[in-house]
């Protein structure tokens, strides 16, 4: 099967336009008709189901949390971009779409790309018409800061919480469609099985986790928004029940998953403390703006931060990249912390951190502050004082937010961080109309491939998940269900629901009857500890090549030996992680695969074979300018489809940050 | 900042379903470090109960950062336990000390029934929001984002309101399971924003009658739930909805979709 | 118009509980100044002049009329509230928050105000009953500073009313403020003043209370 992308032909910047100026329509009374599946109430899901329902569409939800407003989306911090230029710093969408291209590491598409950075206005002002509070100036206009590097001012912001925001935002109108009867919401309920009818997808299996009771649902399109799949690594900043089971079971029904290897890891976390941790919690990338990061000169130094002078200290980020300095890009910063920590220099007790450092921006807007208010002659101690003051205005709820983790003060002692997984860019590989190879299945938001390449910029998955949802979907799907108006809802007594439901059925009680000896919490933390030493930060063929092995062997000790408690037809958290876990398993299986076949480093994935004399990621173009699509073909074989990247606007270049 | 271990009692809620009758069982946990989270602990007390091959306490989690909303549980008499402004999932066990035994109930309400042990449905709250905690505006239907200013202090404000979790405390930590602290921050949410204004008396009539159908009670002004709030909503909100459905009332626009 | 909210709707009750609440404030005011007379030591003669014009002028007795039916809505409303709530969480909690998160007065407001109305029937049934009997039979007015004089002088009596105005004043304490919050009033910029105000009228109001039958019995009065 040879990939189409579907981009349409023409200049970049008419693509979308013209796209939508030709797509096929579905007159009103049809769509009526029409029945749309949508997994997931994330900013891409939530979005998607309103914006569908507005339209006419019959629309059922699903979610595994006991409301969609509790989707993990609701965790992003920083912020959303989108280039509507209000500084007039000389942003555009050619700006953000060169910016996201080069941020991607030159591994994404031209074409999808495009088309997310001239929709970013739009989702803007349809949050702000929604009653999303961003922040705002005095004169009552919208605010901006500047992120992740980028030299405009670009994101809009609300707070610390703005996918808070934006997510209830598109929760409330998906409430509101919930409320016109346009949109039928099953919470707790999770999607286990994609129904294949005439080489169509047709509907779900799904389980309702209360009741445990399995149920078929009918769609004409099935709308996987289930989000990123972090969680393969056990410990991420992901919610613990973000999972990949949908994509998974998609995936096994035929849909390609592209890039699975391409994982983001977030340079500024709370480090682990102990065996006990069962998630990690992101300190937001804007404390980089202020902080300075460094570890001891001294390998395995127990000395307290404040007791190491000023010159046995290594400012690491300063030292290798004088230009950007602590700013680099999140999968640099990242990888030169775990430098630091692999060569014994790393700090607390379990020497896998580096410090933060707010001291001297402290001391620095102390000694502003001071000027301002015209003082001399003050001492350090009002300095620091009146520095405190202003670093809390900035980033108070942060520390307040580190504090109550650690019990440490981030205002006396520097905070302690360590990269942890944070972002999926990989995911099911999708066309320009965002459906996957399989006819009738589509995928949004992180859930999917697209947009991202190879390391996503900071403040951009909130603008693709909506992008996704609110402005691409209500077109592309118009387009493809504009030939299926004849087809009638397909009763569930259809011998492929049938067979889907006793095929999900069969699982359950195969997972129930290992009664085994050991828990599924064991079996996930083994998985991720293989994954995060072999698959994580920094690859090695050698390294990924035991780890395929060991993950295989851990699958078939997963099937022979978990322990489910429970039943199957109540309220069971422990069923329900057994199959997620399950899936994970298989999954990390074909991440492993995907980053030893590509054979280069390229954002968020770094070969350690592939670096050039100073560290840094070495791309090869010439080789691997593709998108990896892999085709399940049963277990532990899959096979390698490439969609070939074309550069037709923008000029591939190794990027550099000294 | 000193690490410690310690020794629990902990006197748990459970029930099997909505239906059956439920109890408080005893369980000891040994060797918590004082750097676990409170749901950290109940990971290591589920992780024994399997490994003797007895079923886990059931709760709701998910993001273990504080903003979900979905943690839950009432911590001997509080609300998302001891410490100010904080969730469940953010309270960490160096609030306890060795010997401690601690006494742990689902949320209460009948408007909350029980699904499991600890995990209440909470999707009362979802259909409140239908009744009109919304802005109607349909994709694609919006001007440009700057078309209007908004005070900040306004939006501040909103926003101080909108930074809800929807978890259900207050509901839980009032005395009348009343859900007013939540309707008034969703109400005051919209209702401070120029884009609220055309639907402003509808939605605050709308949703106080679905919060009466679902069987919360009426709010007499205590202020555990201001108190117990992990996002710290303040009663403000309350006095502003009051305003809103005294407005709604006298002014004669207020009917129903 | 939707007057009907007023009376089917959760917040609509308790805007009827803020509006007669604050009318019976403003009784007590009215109420606590007439008997603040005793005070002038005059025996009796300003008091008597007061209560007779309280007691005969034909706008004093309508709104009097007035008064009982707030007084009733306030208690029945009351109840039905306190009642309603109580019924709302069928399994009560085995540890509760107690004082940590809110005052004990703020959640006892139905029991303060049993005790209050308990204290009002027999105060009416001493004072306000005998005297509107007399009154309407055609035997006159009762001489009231007298009788307050003979009931004062007996220690039961005078505890009894200083535990009613105890009671009364707690009640104030949280009744007060809720009041101004129901009506959407307690905002930012006025709730220190409307509680502060709230915390000095319940005190005031039922001391001067409380002194009069503290007076008569100590014979400060005479």
């Amino acid at each position: 099967m040879t990939l189409n992308s579907k981009i349409p032909a023409g200049p970049l910047e008419t693509k979308w336009e013209k796209y939508k100026s030709t797509c096929k329509l579905v007159n009103p009374a049809n769509k009526r008709q029409l029945e749309v599946i949508v997994i997931g109430t994330g900013l891409a899901g939530a979005s998607a189901a309103a914006s569908l329902g507005e339209m006419g569409y019959k629309v059922k939800a699903f979610c595994f949390q006991d409301s969609p407003r509790r989707a993990h989306s609701i965790a992003a911090q920083g912020g959303i971009n989108a280039a509507k230029n209000y500084q007039n710093d000389g942003d555009s969408t050619y700006r953000l779409f060169y910016d996201t291209i080069k941020g991607g590491d030159y591994r994404s598409r031209e074409g999808n790309v495009y088309r997310l950075a001239s929709v970013s206005s739009n989702i803007i002002d349809q949050c702000v018409a929604q009653g999303v509070p961003f922040a705002r100036e005095y004169g009552g206009l919208l605010s901006n800061r500047s992120f992740g590097g980028t030299q405009v001012q670009r994101t809009f912001y609300a707070a610390g919480q703005t996918g808070q925001q934006l997510l209830i935002g598109a929760y409330q109108a998906l409430e509101r469609q919930i409320a016109l009867g346009n949109v039928k919401m099953y919470s707790r309920h999770e999607m286990l099985e994609i129904v294949m009818i005439d080489g169509k997808a047709r509907g779900i299996i799904a389980r309702d986790l209360v009741s445990g009771k399995l149920e078929r649902h009918f769609g004409h399109a099935v709308l996987l928004c289930s989000g990123g799949y972090g969680n393969v690594f056990y410990l991420s900043t992901n919610a613990m029940g973000s999972n990949v089971t949908a994509i998974w079971k998609a995936h096994k029904q035929g849909a390609y998953f592209g890039n699975p290897c391409y994982t983001q890891i977030h340079p500024t976390c709370i480090p682990v403390s102990g065996d006990h941790q069962s998630k990690l919690t992101l300190m937001s990338e804007s404390l980089r703006n202020d902080g300075r990061i460094w570890v001891p000169k001294e390998k395995g130094d127990t000395r307290k931060p404040n007791e190491i002078p000023e010159e046995e200290r290594d400012y690491y980020l300063e030292r290798r990249y004088p230009a950007f300095g602590n700013l680099v890009p999140r999968d640099v910063a990242s990888r030169a912390a775990k430098e630091r920590c692999d060569a014994g220099y790393g700090v607390g007790s379990s020497k896998q951190a580096v410090y933060l450092d707010f001291a001297s921006a402290i001391m620095r807007y102390g000694k502003v502050e001071a000027g301002k208010k015209g003082v001399e002659n003050v001492d350090d101690a009002t300095i620091k004082q009146m520095g405190d003051e202003v670093v809390k205005e900035k980033y108070g709820n942060l520390f307040e937010m580190y504090e109550k983790i650690t019990g440490e003060d981030p205002y006396k002692v520097p905070m302690r961080i360590y990269p942890a997984v944070h972002y999926t860019m990989g995911g099911l590989w999708v066309d320009y109309e965002l459906m996957t190879n399989v006819p009738g299945l589509y995928s949004l938001g992180e859930a999917n491939f697209s947009d991202h390449g190879a390391n996503r910029l900071g403040a951009s998955a909130l603008m693709q998940g909506l992008a996704d949802g609110y402005f691409v979907i209500p077109y592309t799907l118009g387009n493809n269900l504009a030939d299926d108006i004849r087809t009638k809802a397909i009763p569930t007594d259809h011998p492929a629901f049938m067979a889907a439901e006793k095929e999900v059925s069969d699982r359950i009680n195969r997972l129930m009857n290992i009664k085994g000896k050991e828990s599924v919490e064991s079996f996930h933390k083994r998985l991720g500890k293989i994954m995060w030493d072999k698959c994580g930060m920094a690859r090695n063929a050698k390294g990924l090549q035991e780890a395929i092995e060991e993950i295989k062997a851990l699958r078939k000790e997963f099937w022979s030996n978990v322990f489910i408690p429970g039943d199957i037809n109540e309220y069971n958290p422990e069923l329900d992680k057994a199959g997620r876990v399950a899936d994970f398993i298989e999954l990390g299986e074909l991440m492993c695969v995907d980053a030893l076949h590509r054979n280069e480093s390229c954002g968020g994935h770094f070969r350690e074979e592939y670096q050039t004399e100073d560290g840094e990621a070495l791309r090869q173009d010439d080789q691997y300018m593709y998108v990896a699509a892999w085709e399940y073909k049963g277990d532990s074989n899959f096979e390698l489809h490439k969609e070939e990247l074309n550069y037709e606007v923008v000029h591939p270049s190794q990027r550099s940050y000294k | 900042m000193e690490h410690y271990n310690m020794n629990l009692t902990l006197k748990v809620w459970k029930q099997k379903n909505k239906n059956e009758k439920g109890r408080f069982e005893t369980f000891n946990v040994k060797n918590i470090s004082s750097e676990m989270s409170f749901l950290e602990m109940f990971d290591v007390l589920n992780e024994q109960l399997v490994a003797e091959g007895k079923e886990p306490i059931a709760f709701d989690h998910d993001c273990r950062e504080g903003i979900c909303g979905m943690c839950s549980m009432y911590i001997n008499g509080r609300a998302h336990g001891p410490w100010h402004h904080t969730t469940t999932c953010q309270l960490h066990m160096r609030e306890y000390k060795d010997g401690d035994t601690i006494v742990v109930e689902p949320w209460r309400a009948n408007a909350f029934p029980v699904i499991k042990d600890l995990v209440v449905d909470r999707t009362s709250f979802d259909r409140i929001i239908q009744a009109g905690g919304y802005i109607s505006v349909n994709t694609g239907n919006a001007v440009d984002a700057n078309a209007l200013p908004i005070d900040k202090q306004r939006a501040d404000e909103s926003f101080a309101a909108a930074t809800c979790i929807g978890c259900g405390a207050c509901v839980a930590a009032c005395p009348n399971a009343s859900a007013m602290l939540f309707v008034s921050a969703k109400v005051s949410h919209l209702a401070l924003l120029p884009q609220g204004e055309p639907e402003r008396k509808m939605r605050v009539v709308n949703m106080i009658e679905q919060m009466d159908k679902e069987g919360f009670g009426s709010c007499t002004n205590i202020g555990a739930c201001e108190a117990e709030c992990p996002k710290g909503i303040s009663l403000e909100n309350i006095a502003r909805l009051n305003r809103e459905y005294i407005g709604a009332t006298f002014s004669g626009s207020a009917q129903h979709e | 118009m939707n007057w009907k909210q007023l009376f089917s709707t959760s917040v609509g009750k308790k805007l009827q509980m803020s509006l007669t609440g604050l009318f019976l404030i403003l009784f007590l005011v009215v109420h606590c100044y007439v008997n603040a007379q005793v005070f002038r030591n005059d025996g009796g003669k300003s008091f008597n002049a007061y209560a007779h014009f309280m007691g005969t002028d034909y706008i004093i007795r309508t709104i009097e009329i007035g008064l009982f039916a707030f007084l009733f809505i306030h208690v029945i409303q009351g109840l039905v509230l306190y009642f309603r709530n109580r019924s709302l969480r069928n399994v009560r909690y085995a540890v509760s928050a107690g004082n940590k998160t809110s005052h004990w007065y703020s959640r006892s407001m139905a029991l303060l105000g049993t005790l209050i109305l308990l204290f009002l029937i027999l105060h009416l049934s001493t004072f306000w009953g005998p005297n509107r009997y007399s009154q309407t039979i055609g035997n006159g007015e009762l001489p009231l500073y007298d009788m307050m004089k003979d009931d004062f002088s007996q220690l039961w009596v005078v505890i009894v009313y200083v535990l009613g105005c105890f009671a009364l004043s707690w009640h104030l304490v949280h009744g007060f403020y809720s009041a101004f919050q129901t009506l959407g009033l307690g905002t930012f910029r006025y709730k220190a003043a409307i509680k502060f105000v709230g915390v000095a009228f319940a005190i005031i109001i039922p001391l001067i209370f409380a002194l009069m039958p503290i007076s008569f019995y100590l014979n400060w009065i005479n």
